[in-house]
This record gives structure tokens, C-alpha cells and sequence, in this order.
């Protein structure tokens, strides 16, 4: 027992690991201590103090968050010096806060309200400061909007920023009462290195960082008659919305939300997740013709290893961070696009409607799925290929405002065509999905066998851990493959742009050598998306990643290659993959941005 | 190579590439150019391989280290307790007159700023300026006109 401590925590003796904080021991007994600085993801800061306790014995309050537990302590959560100094801290951050709930997007979800609510606080203890400051609200970037006036200076947006995604795209700069989270010279949040990845928005307590929200005009097109509103769903969002809608975590709710998005009025009900098939397809062959070119051809200008191409945040990142390394990505657009510049074109054409009057609407886990979505690059359909981004969260909120009880709809399926998907493409949405998704359809196509893994499930290429190596032999391929055969197929997985950064640098290092990357913006993959129900945490993303696994394994085809929709497109419209038509509307091209 | 990457090279040779690094070359960028150009702090960025928006709030740390252009000679003149007491106000009224300009700005010919700082550590002697590095103490109106007019010989 000489790795546990024992303390007494309002007068109930506790036994914790040592190394835990106070808050780690109360909340194993259930004991509720309030925070905002604190986030599990996230290093320690102890700069906001609303959690502090008193330790009998000990003049000045402390920090639980930041205090370990010890022997022999015995702390009180709740005496009336902590009451007052909780109060006193709260009321202080109000008094430099806009605290205009009733205006804010975060309100009836934001931990500083949500303190105040149960504090009951009538009366200012304070002079209101907020008429004397000059805040600047960043409104320019079509992902994340920035409000400085309802900033806590808690500063987890600039340790998620930092340690989670290596950006630091936001710092503190001034000091003192001028203290405030700045981007580069407090440039727009468009014009800096910011990756559009939404994790500060999914870890900010306040309305301070908040998806730019496109609600109302999507209820705009969904009323006006004129015209054909198209949604798709994708991977991750299934796994995660019913979190939104009071559900605990890991509930599969695929059924319910396109009961759902019925309800809300669109014309059809359709699935990104076809569209990840049809990523794999492209991919897969574009990653065999480079290993082609590279083994036979001999090309020296074929770039390998490949990384994936359909995290937008990763996108944007590689092209701030790692412009030389742009070869390295796949053309392949994300399935988002793939999806855009197929329902306007194939799509509209099958079902007869005017491309010009159809609306392409997606809901997104991600933040930088809208940015993607206004890339001038992202037109080849001849129109805007996806017209409106929603986050899992924003779809939330449209159910509760159309009054649906989310709960008691029934289960239905997605309209066709567009609809149909296989479990290959529900991964898509956990770390290591892409890669297996395309092993099971590549190694399939070389050697003409399944993948040789017990049901299919590829497990090394699974899990949590930041950075995944896996390697396969190819054996016994068919004839127009032989210059596989036993060929070691060296892939990575990485999550979290920080993870992202460090295999990156081995490879322009050359410390090591892969054929095939994976790549994820966001912790855990599109499941941990910055547009995902808030609150998130490990053993949240361990529950979705658990969900979109039991999704997959449920599904009647597994592989993307067998999916009937995807083989018809084929056959009927685009060819095979990488034909010309493909290269059209599929994939795309990338531009070096600048360092700040 | 741009006149300041071959500075910023050249002040990271000096003072190495890691965090600790970071002050000494803000300072060596200042005395050289007087301000901490957006090109000066994305070439550190560049060079220490840290983000340029942490440059950037090191830099508006310290209020030494400026972020916009600045003039020959920069007045700072302190605004804390002991020195406002002691009529410090009148002595940032009377610069501003004498050189027509408020607190933040630069003369025409960039040859003052004026700028308000935090204790300047001569409060048993206050109200005091500092002039680039040069610290002016016991001001009164009439002594600070005195002082410019030297400055203005210059
Ligand atoms: S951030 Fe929270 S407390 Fe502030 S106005 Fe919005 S809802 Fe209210
Ligand atoms: S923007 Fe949000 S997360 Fe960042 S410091 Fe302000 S309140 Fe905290
Ligand atoms: S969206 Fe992502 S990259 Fe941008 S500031 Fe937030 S965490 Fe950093
Ligand atoms: S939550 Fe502990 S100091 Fe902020
Ligand atoms: S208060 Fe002015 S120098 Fe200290």
C-alpha cells in the first residue's frame, strides 16, 4: 500500500494513488468540487482558483486541482471560507465578463453560467468593468468565432492548442488587467496558423470560443420551396449526437437521427459514410499506383510514404507547418467533397433536380469541415459543392428547437442512392479507421483474399495510444501485383495534431520509413471532433470509438469495394478510380500557407 | 537573406535556438531596430521553431519590448501610485503638449514617443521619466521642458 495515500475529505476518510490531486480524491467519492481552468485533457494551470478547498491546519486555501493528495490531510469542500472565496472569485470573473446569457450561444451550456446558477448570487459584489474595456469579437473565420468579452482567461484554449495540437495558434499576451488570449498580433483567427480543428471551442467553459454557427440558414433552405435540401451524416456523428440529446455516451443513434433529420425537413436523408467508401476506393488505388510507380516505374518523382487527406485540420496544418512534405498527401478529396461533388452531379442528375436549386448541407463532428467546405478549390461540381457545415452540436440544437423528442423516434434508414455504406466506412470516424478501411479493400486487391484478420478487425491499427506503427507482408498476390509480393507494408497511425507533427518530422528526418500515414486532426479521430458534444474526455472517446466499432460489426458489408451503391457509381458514371471524371470531381490540390 | 533574418540568424548563433533564447534575441532585435516588426517575430518563430503568436505574447509581456515603430527617443513615463501622487500627470500633460502628441504616439518626424510605464523603481524621487535608458527624476513641468529642448538639440 505504499503507493496510496490517506486523507480525510469532509470528514470521510479517502484512499487514493499517490500523485492524485485533492480533486481527483473528492471526485472518486463522488464529491462535486467546481472547476474551470481544470480540464482532464489538459495540464494542470491552477490559475482560476473557483476550486479551491480548505485544508485544516493551512492559513491560505488550496488549489485542488493542482494539490496532491497527501497522508494525513484533511480538507473541507465546503466550509464557509471556501463558500466565500468561491463566491467571491466567481463574482469577480462577472465582473469583467459579458455576462449577457441571454444572447449567448453557450447559454444552458456554459460552466461559468452554470456556477452561477447554483451559487444564486443576487446581488453585484463588484463594480461592473465590463463598460470600461474594449473587447474585439473575431468574426471572420467561417469555423470558430472568438468573443474576447466572454473570455475567462482560463487559458485551456491555449493548452489544447499547444499540447494537444502543437499549433499554438492562440498564446496570452499583454499582462496584467490587459491580459488576453491573442492570436499573432490579435490577427483574425482566418489569418493565422489556426488549423480550424474546433478543440479550444470543444474545451472553453464560456461562450469566448464557439463554432460559427449556420442554423438559420439552413432552416432558411429547408422552408424556402424552390429548393432540394440534401443532408449527409457523417462517420462519427452517430456515435456521439445522442449526447446532445441528455443520452450518456456510446449510443449508436443512427437510426434515430435520420429519423430525425426527416422531421426537420430535408428532401433526402443521405450518408457521408457512402462517400468514405468511395474515399477508400480512390485512395487505396492511388496508393498502390504510387507504390507502382515507385517499385516498377522507378519514378523518382512519385512521393511516398502517402498520408490520408480527409481531416481538413490536418490539411490545413501540413500546409502551414510541412509545405515541402504537400506531394506527400493523398489528391483524394475528404468524403465531405466527395459527397458535394457527386450530389451535384451524378446524383442530381438520377434523381432529376436542378443542381442549381439543390442544397448540400453536412453534419459534421468538425469545425474545419466548414472551412473545407469554402475552399475555392471545393467547386468542381460547378457550384459550391457543400453548401452549409453543421456540427453534431448545432444538429442538437436544431431537434430541441423543431421540438422533437429524440428519444421516442423510431429507427429508420437512409434514403438511396448515396445511402448505402459498409463498415469499412463507419471507422472512418476512429483513429486507425482509415487504414483499416483501405487494408481491407487494398491487400484484397492484390492478393485477391481477404485480409488474413480475424473478422476482419485489423487490431493493431486500433486504440488510443497517440501513435501507432503497424507492418504486413504481402504474400502470394495475383499476377498483376507480383511487384508486391513480399513486400513489408509499413503504416503509421497518428492523432492529434501534436502526434501528426512528431511523425512528420521523423519522416523529412528520415529516422523512419512508412508507405502509408494516417492522419487525424483531433484526438481519437472524427469521434473526439471539435464539433462533438461538449464535455469531451478519454473515457467519453473510449465510448464512442467502442460504438462505432460495435457499428461496424454489425454492419452486412464490411469492405467498401463489395458496397452495391459504390460498384453502380462505377459502372454508371465515373469508370474506375482515378479515371479522368474521378481526378474531375474527386480530388483535389493543395496551397502553402504562411508560418503565423 | 532579408536584413533581419540575417539579424535574427545571427542573434540566435549568439544566444542559441532553445526557450531561454528567446528574451535576449527580442532585446537584440530592439536595440537594432528600435520595434519588433510582424517579419522580426515570425523569423524568430521561424528560427526557435516555436510559434509565432508565443512570440508575440513574450513580446507584449514586457513592455520593453515594443510591437509597433517607435521613435528615436522613446519617453516612458511612469503612471504608478508614488509618482501619479506626486503630480505625475502633469508632467505626461506637459510632454504632450510640448510635443503634440497623447500617450502612444509617435512625432511626425519619429523622433519622440511617448509612452506611459509601470514603476520605474525612483518612486522616493518621483515623478520620473525614463528616455530610452536614461531615467529623469523630481520632474516638474518646467524641467521636462527643459529636458526635450536638450533632446531637440540633439
Ligand atoms: S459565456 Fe456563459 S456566462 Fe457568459 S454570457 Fe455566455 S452563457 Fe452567460
Ligand atoms: S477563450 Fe475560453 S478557453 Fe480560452 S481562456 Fe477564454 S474562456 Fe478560457
Ligand atoms: S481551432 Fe485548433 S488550431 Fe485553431 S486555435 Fe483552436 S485548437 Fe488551435
Ligand atoms: S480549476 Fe483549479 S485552479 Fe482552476
Ligand atoms: S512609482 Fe513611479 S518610479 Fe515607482
Amino acid at each position: 500500500m505504499e503507493n496510496m495515500v490517506k486523507l480525510k475529505i469532509d470528514g470521510v476518510e479517502v484512499q487514493v494513488e499517490k500523485g492524485k490531486t485533492i480533486l481527483d480524491a473528492a471526485r472518486s467519492m463522488n464529491i462535486h468540487i467546481p472547476t474551470l481552468c481544470h480540464h482532464e485533457d489538459l495540464c494542470v494551470a491552477g490559475n482560476c482558483r473557483v476550486c479551491v478547498v480548505e485544508q485544516v491546519g493551512t492559513r491560505n486555501l488550496v488549489a485542488s486541482c493542482a494539490t496532491p493528495a497527501a497522508d494525513g490531510m484533511e480538507i473541507r469542500t465546503n466550509s464557509l471560507k471556501v463558500r466565500n472565496a468561491r463566491k467571491h472569485i466567481i463574482e469577480l470573473l462577472l465582473s469583467e465578463h459579458n455576462a449577457d446569457c441571454t444572447k449567448c450561444y453557450k447559454n444552458g451550456n456554459c460552466e461559468l453560467q452554470a456556477l452561477a446558477s447554483e451559487l444564486k448570487n443576487t446581488e453585484h459584489m463588484f463594480l461592473d468593468l465590463v463598460e470600461r474595456k474594449t473587447f474585439t469579437v473575431d468574426m471572420y473565420s467561417p469555423s470558430i468565432i472568438k468573443d474576447d468579452s466572454r473570455c475567462i482567461r482560463c487559458q485551456r484554449c491555449v493548452r489544447t492548442c499547444e499540447e494537444l495540437q502543437h499549433v499554438s495558434a492562440l498564446g496570452v499576451a499583454h499582462k496584467g488587467d490587459r491580459m488576453k488570449i491573442s492570436t499573432f498580433f490579435d490577427r483574425p483567427m482566418f489569418e493565422v496558423v489556426c488549423t480550424n480543428c474546433g478543440q479550444c471551442v470543444n474545451r472553453c467553459p464560456t461562450g469566448a470560443l464557439i463554432e460559427r454557427n449556420y442554423i438559420d440558414e439552413v432552416w432558411d433552405a429547408i422552408y424556402n420551396e424552390d429548393k432540394f435540401v440534401v443532408v449527409q451524416t457523417a462517420p462519427a456523428t452517430r456515435v456521439a449526437l445522442g449526447e446532445a440529446l441528455d443520452l450518456p455516451p456510446g449510443e449508436i443513434v443512427t437510426g434515430k437521427m435520420v429519423a430525425a433529420l426527416r422531421r426537420l425537413g430535408f428532401n433526402a436523408v443521405l450518408d457521408t459514410d457512402w462517400s468514405a467508401d468511395l474515399t477508400i476506393m480512390e485512395e487505396g488505388t492511388e496508393l498502390l499506383t504510387r507504390l507502382k510507380k515507385a517499385l516498377v516505374d522507378k519514378d523518382p518523382n512519385v512521393a511516398l510514404p502517402m498520408t490520408t487527406s480527409c481531416s481538413p485540420g490536418w490539411i490545413k496544418f501540413i500546409e502551414h507547418t510541412f509545405p515541402e512534405m504537400l506531394p506527400n498527401v493523398s489528391t483524394c478529396k475528404s468524403p465531405q467533397q466527395m459527397f458535394g461533388a457527386v450530389a451535384k452531379t451524378y446524383y442530381a442528375n438520377k434523381v432529376g433536380v436542378d443542381p442549381a436549386k439543390m442544397v448540400v448541407v453536412s453534419i459534421m463532428p468538425c469545425t474545419a469541415k466548414k472551412f473545407e467546405a469554402d475552399r475555392p478549390e471545393m467547386r468542381s461540381s460547378g457550384y459550391k459543392d457543400v453548401d452549409l457545415v453543421l456540427t453534431t452540436r448545432e444538429l442538437g440544437i436544431m431537434i430541441r428547437q423543431a421540438g422533437l423528442d429524440f428519444n421516442s423516434l423510431p429507427d429508420e434508414d437512409y434514403d438511396s442512392v448515396l445511402g448505402q455504406s459498409s463498415g469499412a466506412a463507419v471507422i472512418f470516424g476512429a483513429t486507425g479507421g482509415v487504414m483499416e478501411a483501405a487494408l481491407r479493400t487494398a491487400y484484397e486487391i492484390v492478393t485477391g483474399r481477404e485480409v488474413p484478420f480475424e473478422g476482419l478487425n485489423i487490431t493493431p491499427v486500433r486504440g488510443m495510444e497517440g501513435v501507432r506503427e503497424a507492418s504486413m507482408e504481402i504474400k502470394d498476390t495475383l499476377p498483376e501485383w507480383k511487384f508486391l509480393e513480399g513486400v513489408e507494408l509499413r503504416t503509421v497511425v497518428a492523432h492529434g495534431l501534436t502526434n501528426a507533427k512528431q511523425v512528420m518530422q521523423w519522416v523529412k528526418e528520415g529516422k523512419k520509413s512508412y508507405h502509408f500515414i494516417e492522419i487525424m486532426a483531433c484526438p481519437g479521430g472524427c469521434l473526439g471532433g471539435g464539433g462533438q458534444p461538449i464535455p469531451t474526455n478519454a473515457e467519453i472517446r473510449a465510448k464512442r470509438a467502442e460504438a462505432i466499432y460495435r457499428e461496424d460489426a454489425g454492419k452486412a458489408i464490411r469492405k467498401s469495394h463489395e458496397n452495391p451503391e459504390i460498384i453502380a457509381i462505377y459502372k454508371e458514371f465515373l469508370g474506375e478510380p482515378l479515371s479522368h471524371k474521378s481526378h474531375e470531381l474527386l480530388h483535389t490540390h493543395y496551397v502553402e500557407r504562411n508560418r503565423y | 537573406m532579408s536584413e533581419i533574418e540575417t539579424l535574427v540568424k545571427e542573434l540566435a548563433d549568439k544566444h542559441g535556438r532553445k526557450r531561454e533564447s528567446l528574451i535576449p534575441i527580442l532585446q537584440g532585435v530592439v536595440e537594432k531596430e528600435r520595434y519588433l516588426s510582424d517579419e522580426a517575430m515570425t523569423e524568430i518563430a521561424r528560427e526557435l521553431d516555436i510559434a509565432a503568436a508565443q512570440v508575440y505574447g513574450t513580446a507584449t509581456f514586457y513592455s520593453f519590448l515594443d510591437t509597433v515603430p517607435r521613435g528615436k527617443y522613446v519617453i516612458r513615463v511612469c503612471k504608478t501610485i508614488s509618482c501619479s501622487m506626486k503630480n505625475g500627470n502633469e508632467v505626461i500633460k506637459a510632454i504632450s503638449d510640448i510635443l503634440k502628441i497623447q500617450v502612444g504616439e509617435t512625432t511626425p518626424d519619429k523622433k519622440f514617443t511617448l509612452l506611459e510605464a509601470n514603476c520605474l523603481g525612483w518612486c522616493h524621487k518621483g515623478p520620473a521619466m525614463l528616455i530610452n535608458d536614461t531615467p529623469y527624476t523630481e520632474l516638474t513641468p518646467q524641467k521636462v521642458r527643459e529636458i526635450i529642448a536638450e533632446y531637440n538639440r540633439k
